[in-house]
């Protein structure tokens, strides 16, 4: 199953490196990574694999919620499905 | 991949714009609970609800976290009680009332519809009884709703059922006026009422639908408005259409998803998604606010009614493509205590009953949650019934009546149910006295357009 991490909020150094650190440590693997700068805010995409991870998605949600509190950004960790149904025919 | 901007739109949606799936409802059929003994069918059904719907509110609050989506409602239908009644030839028809709120309570679901009776050409033996019952059902119970559908297109109105709902109503609200009067407001008169609509407080669960079915119910005025308001400045009134058709398709493929995934959950079969407007109080969320973003001063002013129609047309017409099964409603409501846009007009005079019953000539359904003053006569009500019942029978189209007459209060007063029913100005209505046409009773006519074979 495939899930997308976006972080979005003031761009700062290391976001990048935290949020794949904590992903890492958990098995989740990233599979692409996108990113810009929007409306002046700093955007990341990542598009991850969660099979094999020690966590399920609410729980990974929780740990990147706290990665974003700490570096003053918003996560989230949705199911990929969502954007394929909203944005692809 | 995706492209960043389709993945941040989606979550701006639901993050900032209130976009959510409003409802699941499942629709249980309880035709096989029908029993001579009231108490043997009232506890069947206490128990067909729980065995059915038991693993609804967990499958919700799953698919929510899973998907990241809020689903603010999990919801039940069932098969119309005067049905179920028809042969306990019983006065004491609330028992099943009882028997349906303390299922809804077991199963922690937030509303469940069905107290209803079809009566749109006549009464059969349990109606009466039931059609009675719904005043006293509505004040001794906190989560069923009550439908009573009056008039077709195909059989006229039933001059006699709108004569009784009158009634019922003034007295739904009398029985809970220390309560802000909200027996009323779980009350719904109906006129070509669908049998698949998951939204309350009308939802039931026809009679040529299915033993058990999952019907979804989508929202997101919120998100409508944003997209005018980033996007329409300058745009003329097609491609407004057209954008307002986009989104709506986008909304409804998030309804689709969340519906095909709770039928694989539960087991069930997907009846519809319903794509409707449905406004919350929540600042932002609100339908009066998209009429307002085409360029209207207030909503109320001369063009809502044409606002409106361009909104329920393209809205329809956006969803229609996105679901394999688009039902119940699908459209734009407009429920005055529940938007917060409404609530403005009406309170600072752009609102008033007359306009309002214009529009519900083209929006999804009628005159929705309106506060009327105390005083207001039952056969006043009846003839407001009438009137909306008239509109939706010759443009065979779903029309409804939820008036909450404000027990002791008159025109300019408040009343405030708080939460998603959210807080309404008591509306002064029009002048003059109808009693002796509705007293009349009997059948008024169907159209000629009831003759289509």
């Amino acid at each position: 199953m495939k899930a997308i991490i976006t972080v979005i909020g003031k761009d700062s150094v290391g976001i990048l490196a935290k949020v794949s650190t904590a992903c890492a440590e958990v098995d989740v693997n990233i599979v692409e990574v996108t990113q810009s700068v929007l409306q002046d805010m700093f955007a990341m995409v990542m598009l991850v694999e969660i099979d094999k991870s020690t966590l399920g998605l609410e729980a990974l949600r929780e740990k990147l919620d706290k990665v974003g509190e700490e570096s003053n950004t918003k996560v989230h960790v949705m199911h990929e499905d969502i954007f394929n149904s909203m944005h692809k025919i | 991949m995706l492209e960043t901007k389709d993945i941040l739109e989606t979550i701006n949606m639901i993050d900032n714009e209130n976009l959510d799936v409003r409802t699941i409802t499942m629709g249980i059929s309880l035709l096989d609970c029908i029993d001579e003994d009231i108490d043997k069918a009232s506890t069947k059904v206490y128990d067909k609800v729980c065995r059915y719907a038991q693993d609804l509110v967990k499958t919700g609050e799953d698919i929510e976290k899973e998907y990241g989506i809020p689903i603010i409602n999990k919801r039940i239908s069932v098969t119309p009680i005067g049905m179920v009644a028809a042969p306990c030839q019983s006065k004491n028809v609330v028992k099943f009332a009882k028997a349906l709120d303390k299922a809804a309570h077991t199963l922690g679901v937030n509303f469940i519809g069905g107290y209803s009776a079809l009566v749109q050409k006549g009464f059969s033996s349990g109606d009466y009884a039931l059609i009675e019952s719904i005043p006293e059902a509505l004040a001794t119970t906190d989560l069923v709703c009550s439908s009573v559908n009056i008039g077709s297109t195909k059989a006229g109105l039933n001059m006699d059922a709108v004569r009784m709902m009158g009634k019922a109503v003034k007295e739904a609200a009398v029985l809970t006026a220390d309560r802000d009067c909200i027996g009323a407001a779980k009350l719904v008169v109906f006129c070509n009422a669908p049998e698949d609509n998951p939204f309350m407080a009308g939802a039931f669960h026809g009679v040529g639908e299915a033993d058990c079915v999952i019907n979804v119910g989508v929202s997101g005025p919120g998100v409508v408005r944003a997209v005018l308001a980033k996007e329409g400045k300058g745009k003329t009134t097609d491609e407004i259409a057209d954008m307002i058709k986009k989104t709506a398709f986008k909304i409804t493929r998030m309804g689709q998803l969340v519906a095909k995934e709770a039928s694989k959950r539960l087991c069930v079969p997907f009846g519809i998604v319903d794509l409707s407007l449905a406004p919350t109080p929540a600042v932002g969320d609100s339908v009066a606010y998209i009429l307002e973003e085409m360029g209207l001063e207030s909503c109320g002013c001369h063009g809502t009614t044409a606002a409106l129609a361009l909104l329920n047309d393209a809205v329809k017409k956006g969803g229609v493509m996105a679901s394999s099964h688009v039902g119940g409603l699908s459209g734009a409501f407009i429920p005055v205590s529940e938007d917060a846009g409404m609530i403005n007009a009406a309170t600072n005079g752009y609102l008033d009953i007359t306009k309002l019953e214009c529009m519900t000539a083209v929006c999804s359904v009628g005159l929705d949650m309106i506060v009327v003053p105390g005083e207001t006569t039952p056969e006043t009500i009846s003839a407001i019934i009438a009137d909306e019942a008239a509109i939706g029978m010759v443009n065979s189209k779903t029309t409804a009546v939820r008036l909450i007459p404000a027990i002791g209060k008159k025109a300019g007063e408040e009343l405030n149910f708080g939460g998603l029913l959210g807080k309404g100005p008591v509306m002064p209505l029009r002048k003059g006295d109808a009693s002796e046409f509705i007293n009349r009773g009997g059948r008024l006519p169907a159209p000629l357009q009831a003759l289509k074979n």
